[in-house]
């Protein structure tokens, strides 16, 4: 599997077209890590308009990636390419390549629902479905595992468990999952997302609608779930990019300006327009 | 930004402050609220004037036949005998129930089409503004229509051609109600559905139903509310029939022709079975939604 990727990567057309950008992606830290997703010369539309400008860079797997830079900047629209949630609307398209596994997403003819079950998304809004707290956890779970009661209740313990939640719901599982507060219904989402075992977890601004408190809960999950899952973040708090990940990319305008260790890119970041966003003189 | 703040409270500074109630902008603002709240008032009492008159005279005059324990199992009389309206009662119930069991499939599905698969599409946009112009034509033409091509076909009058007619009225309320409360289901929701990895139809069937579930069942009751008490276009379907009939294929007795037959008539004991009936329909309607309400705030 890792062989395919290294040919690709090897191809003369990328090679020479990325050039320019290599440095981006290509961080120094992340030369002994192993690859999750590699996204190469990925250019994303809507409609007319160019949202994402040749991005190329490489997420490692089991850490924590996060995404910052102004409103608009493309981070959303990136991430919304990895899970193909995109191509719901049909006046939107991506060109390049997002590989996982040696697998180009945007255009193998894998079904893209198998897609979205490997690489599982939570909003900046919750979103709980108008059902009950277990039916939330346990409508993802039904669509790919056919599994008994017991079994069911297992799964949506141990979800809810490491979405920090399960002590707060654990004697309310038939209540509906609107009913739960603003902070409980995000960690619900997220239970919900981790339920399927997907490999790689997509959270959009999952803190932007919550509380302090909440938020603090929801960060140490992050932190926790990297042990078992790739987890990219997009924030528009570049407190909770240093804090959570271990990765972070700034971007401006739909390019790519610097990405590398998050240390790095918040102590020593190597462009100054980075800088000029950590430091607050922009954005 | 803090020189701005200073500048504004230097032009205030020596001056009263601006924000008192002697102020004229804030005083026409409150004279306007009032004028409007007034008119407002006096057009919800309108309303409710006219719509307490009707209910008030229904129930006085149709109370003492509804009371009347012979208006639910004996037929309607020939002039001066004595009756009640069990076959047209029994009539009604089953070509409102066929009615809403054919139209209301046909409106989900169509409805769901409209906002979940084809918002953008010009077939939608067509079939919208069709379904807009079915939703408010004479019903008395959804009558003549189905009297055309099928009563006029087969040479007779039935209790089909009735429901029918009924289930063609269904459509479009329901169409638009399932279209409209589909579409105020928020995007986000769907897509959560989608990041899941379900397929399309789960996504409908689970997810934007169960948000969706009381507007559309409130559409349905609509529709129903409304076929109760159509009469034109069972006038030219079903007609009437003075016995008990439960055969579909033959004329069939209904409240709302039986009340406009027996309302028109000379005779006293006919008008006050048509009070019944009148009173009858309107208040088998207030329970129906009454109960539809009341069951939904128990599983919501």
């Amino acid at each position: 599997m890792d062989t395919t990727v290294a040919t690709r990567l090897d191809r003369p057309t990328i090679q020479t077209v990325v050039r320019g950008a290599q440095d981006a992606y290509q961080a120094p830290a992340l030369k002994d890590l192993k690859l999750k997703l590699q996204i190469r010369q990925l250019n994303f539309y809507y409609g007319g308009f160019r949202a994402l400008r040749d991005i190329n860079m490489d997420v490692p797997e089991r850490k924590v990636t996060a995404f910052i830079g102004p409103s608009g900047c493309g981070k959303s629209t990136l991430l919304r390419t990895f899970n193909r949630m995109y191509s719901l609307y049909p006046e939107q398209r991506a060109e390049g390549e997002i590989l996982m596994g040696g697998e180009n997403l945007l255009t193998t003819r894998e079904d893209v629902s198998l897609i979205r079950a490997k690489i599982g998304m939570v909003f900046q809004k919750p979103t709980p479905f108008p059902m009950s707290i277990y039916d939330n956890i346990a409508f993802g779970v039904r669509l790919f595992e056919r599994m008994g009661k017991r079994d069911m209740d297992e799964r949506v313990e141990w979800a809810l468990t490491r979405a920090a939640l399960w002590k707060e719901v654990r004697d309310k599982l038939g209540q509906s999952g609107q009913s739960l507060s603003g902070g409980q219904q995000q960690r619900l989402c997220i239970a919900r997302g981790i339920a399927i075992k997907p490999e790689v977890l997509l959270l959009d601004e999952p803190c932007s609608a919550l509380d302090p408190l909440s938020t603090a809960k929801v960060e140490e999950l992050i932190s926790e779930l990297k042990t078992d899952y790739t987890v990219v973040i997009v924030t528009h708090n570049m407190q909770q990019a240093a804090r959570v990940s271990d990765f972070t990319a700034y971007m401006y305008l739909g390019e790519l300006i610097e990405y590398d260790a998050t240390d790095t890119i918040f102590v020593k970041p190597k462009k100054q327009e980075t800088e000029d966003y950590i430091t607050g003189r922009f954005g | 930004m803090s020189g701005a703040v200073s500048s504004a409270a230097a032009a205030s500074g020596g001056a009263a402050s601006v924000i008192a109630a002697s102020n004229p902008l804030y005083r026409s603002r409150r004279r306007v609220n009032f004028f409007l709240l007034a008119v407002s008032s006096l057009a919800l009492a309108f309303g409710l004037f006219w719509l307490a008159w009707i209910l008030g005279t229904l129930l006085y005059e149709g109370g003492n036949a509804l009371a009347r324990a012979a208006l639910y199992y004996q037929m309607t009389p020939p002039p001066g005998g004595d009756g009640g309206l069990a076959n047209a009662i029994a009539g009604s119930l089953i070509m409102v129930t066929v009615g809403t069991l054919v139209g209301t499939p046909v409106g989900i599905l169509a409805g769901t089409y409209l906002a979940e698969f084809g918002r953008k599409g010009w077939l939608a946009g067509a079939t919208r503004f069709l379904n807009d112009i079915l939703l408010s034509a004479p019903s008395i033409v959804i009558g003549l229509f189905v009297y055309s091509v099928y009563v006029a076909k087969v040479g007779h009058f039935s209790a089909w051609a009735g429901s029918f007619a009924l289930a063609l009225l269904v459509v479009p309320v329901v169409v638009r109600t399932t279209d409209d409360m589909l579409r105020l289901v928020p995007n986000s929701l769907r897509e959560a559905a989608m990041a899941l990895g379900c397929p399309v139809w789960k996504m409908i069937t689970f997810v934007t139903y169960r948000a969706a579930r009381t507007g559309i069942v409130t559409g349905i009751l609509l529709a129903v509310a409304r076929i109760s008490g159509e009469t034109a276009p069972l006038l030219f379907t079903s007609l009437n029939n003075q016995f008990w009939s439960a055969n579909m294929n033959a004329p069939m007795a209904n409240l709302p022709v039986v009340i406009f037959q027996f309302a028109m008539s000379p005779y006293e004991d006919w008008h006050r079975l048509a009070w019944g009936g009148a009173a009858l329909i309107t208040l088998a309607v207030l329970v129906l939604n009454i109960l539809a309400r009341a069951l939904f705030r128990k599983t919501n």
